[in-house]
């Protein structure tokens, strides 16, 4: 019997397991092993073991071969901060939706999810250089603002930081609304009114009882958005412009310009280790949650 | 003792009903709760109990009317400045929370220190036999055990009155029973006034100072559970508390007359009374064998008989075909041998224990 589990367990996992290990586990020990070669003079890399593609990033850096050079360290940070910002201001998006939606008769809250998934019919790429139409110079809102006479200059708006948070934010709300609707729409508000019948007022209901209870679905979307929103190239190239670089283009630019697939990978590397951190604290998050209170509440049952 | 804990004076609430209609969950009621009362809500599904419980707790807003506290107009006030706790229905306890701060809740809300919290947490979960498992979380309790968990955190901060929302409908049938007159113990105990809803007459009956029956968003009839047995206001309160035989029919003279030549007796205040009326015979007011020859009687066949435990539920019929379920104690086994050899009985009753509702009472409060 167990051996017929095992072989059934087998081949219902074979296909993924067969998949990941080939388009995964593959080109990621190539990327390792990549990471860790000198680069070649006319790009590809030479077998020798070259460990400052690393010490140009994080400062040991031999002058002899590479300088370091702290715009990197600069554009690390930079990007955590529009992936943290682009988080925050996606849950303040989504979360008071999420409870708005939840609250729906049935056949609105359908509407209103597949409002939310609609944006994924249509290309990234051509709602993105939309945005930039809306906020170039000669755009719309400029134009308004000028025609209403507050402002004698168009604003800068396009090709900043500004501008990829708004981007970010656009592309990444379906992603965080999700798993944090997923979890607004289990609350059970009869623990809402419990929490009000034993004396709580609304802040005091939300701190102790609402919050601990949707927090499974805040620090599921946060991980959702953080980590793609870290290595995102796309929008930076379009509404950043060549002014706000972040790691992704930067990546980019190492393997398609500057041909230098070493350094590349060693950033890419550095990229994967913090997502990784990031991860380990998700799953140590939930992982302590879970063990707190179970999967679920125990629902009637005997004695 | 007479003093009142609770009053609603003129309460009304409409909700539109799925279809567009109007749905009367309550209809001008006017109760009074006393203080040290164990008070039952009693009546079927969509009778308004439920939105009578919800309007003194504060969670459903009433149309007209208002509702008084302890003397305070509670009328708009939220349910966290009400001094009443509930019990809920499939208990509601907060899953991320250990069971001392379930119970602790309504007191860290109000400024407890914890050391304070976790002594009067610990006093009352000893109170409902749960000491000991004040570090469990509520899914690693039992229903019965989460049951008691609801109810000590309801407890703990001491209301002037404590709503329980059919609290004992998850549970079964033993526990249901034995945790009935635990209940009414911890009532007795703590001296705060219980306002306990439920579709189940035997409860009712069980644990209540005192039962009022609802129907359609009125209170048909309030009374102590022996006087809403023995004398129901209306057919309908007859019929929801108990099992009972109904006779309609035209009273003169103290005998009503139920048509085909059949006849009941009534005496005492019944037997002054003319008109129509309806007549209530419980089934266990009905008696089998003829040492019963003094008493009027009715002539009947027998249908079927069942045995219960304790009794004999046996299904009769009269000549006219009138139906009449007759309970007979298990003491009286040769009567209903010899009912079911000869297929019928004459029924024997005392017509001072027939209670005639002739209308005007139907309404009473």
């Amino acid at each position: 019997m167990i051996a017929r589990d095992r072989l059934q367990l087998g081949l219902l996992l074979g296909p993924g397991l067969v998949f990941l290990a080939v388009f995964f586990v593959v080109p990621l020990g190539i990327m390792i092993v990549t990471s860790l070669l000198a680069p070649g003079l006319y790009g590809g890399v030479e077998w020798e073991f070259y460990p400052h593609s690393f010490g140009r990033i994080l400062g040991f850096a031999d002058p002899a071969f590479e300088e370091f050079d702290p715009v990197y360290l600069e554009i690390f940070f930079r990007s955590m901060k529009i992936a943290a910002l682009t988080v925050v201001a996606t849950l303040l998006v989504c979360y008071p939706a999420a409870f708005c939606i939840a609250t729906m008769p049935p056949k609105w809250k359908g509407f209103c999810l597949f409002l939310i998934a609609l944006p994924f019919f249509t290309s990234l790429i051509v709602r993105l250089f939309v945005w930039v139409l809306i906020l170039r110079q000669a755009g719309p809102i400029n134009g308004l603002l000028m025609a209403t006479g507050l402002i004698d200059r168009p604003l800068e708006m396009i090709y900043s930081e500004g501008a990829i948070i708004l981007g970010m934010v656009y592309i990444f709300i379906p992603f965080m609304f999700m798993p944090v609707y997923a979890s607004v729409e289990k609350l059970d508000w009869t623990l809402v009114r419990a929490s009000q019948d034993l004396g709580a007022g609304p802040v005091r209901t939300f701190l102790r009882v609402i919050l601990p209870l949707t927090a499974p679905g805040i620090i599921g979307g946060s991980v959702i958005v953080f980590i793609p929103a870290l290595g995102n190239f796309i929008v930076p190239a379009i509404l950043g412009g060549a002014k706000v670089m972040m790691l992704g283009n930067l990546i980019e630019q190492q393997f398609l310009s500057a041909r230098n697939w070493p350094f590349g990978s060693a950033l890419a590397m550095m990229v994967l280790s913090i997502m990784l951190v990031a991860m380990m604290a998700f799953v140590f998050l939930s992982g302590r949650r879970n063990r707190a209170h179970g999967p679920a509440v125990a629902e009637g049952g005997a004695a | 003792m007479q003093e009142t804990i609770v009053e609603l004076a003129g309460a009304g609430k409409t909700f539109a009903s799925p279809e567009g209609g109007e749905v009367r969950a309550l209809d001008n009621v006017d109760l009074k709760v006393r203080r040290n009362e164990f008070l039952t809500l009693l009546g079927p599904s969509g009778c308004g109990k439920t939105t009578l419980l919800q309007s003194i707790g504060g969670f459903v807003s009433l149309d007209r009317g208002k509702i008084l506290i302890d003397g305070a107009d509670m009328t708009e006030v939220p349910p966290h400045r009400r001094p009443v706790n509930t019990v809920f229905q499939n208990y509601a306890l907060f899953p991320h929370m250990t069971v001392a701060q379930n119970v602790g809740y309504a007191l860290e809300v109000r400024g407890v220190s914890l050391k304070e919290r976790r002594a009067k947490a610990g006093e009352v979960l000893a109170m409902v036999g749960l000491a000991g498992l004040e570090e469990r979380r509520p899914h690693q309790l039992s229903g019965g055990q989460q049951q008691r968990v609801a109810l000590a955190r309801a407890i703990v901060a001491r209301p002037k009155l404590l709503l329980l929302d059919e609290p004992l409908s998850a549970l079964d049938r033993n526990l249901r029973h034995s945790m009935q007159i635990e209940l009414k113990t911890l009532q007795n105990e703590l001296g705060i006034s219980f306002v306990f809803v439920t579709h189940d007459q035997e409860e009712a009956l069980t644990m209540s100072d005192r039962i009022a029956v609802l129907r359609h968003g009125r209170i048909q009839q309030i009374a102590r559970p022996r006087d809403i047995y023995d004398r129901p206001a209306s057919p309908f309160v007859a019929g929801f508390i108990g099992a009972s035989n109904l006779f309609e029919g035209h009273v003169e003279n103290g005998v009503m007359a139920l048509g085909g030549g059949e006849v009941l007796r009534v005496a005492g205040e019944a037997a002054s009374f003319t008109g129509k009326a309806t007549a209530i015979v419980r089934p266990e007011q009905f008696l089998l064998g003829s040492a019963r020859d003094s008493l009027p009687g009715i002539e009947a066949t027998l249908d079927q008989v069942i045995f219960v435990g304790a009794a004999f539920e046996l299904y009769m019929r009269t000549a006219g075909g009138r139906q009449i379920t007759v309970s007979a104690p298990a003491s009286a086994r040769e009567a209903v041998a010899a009912a079911e050899a000869g297929r019928r009985a004459r029924l024997a009753y005392d017509p001072a224990e027939v209670h005639l509702m002739t209308g005007q009472g139907a309404d009473a409060r």
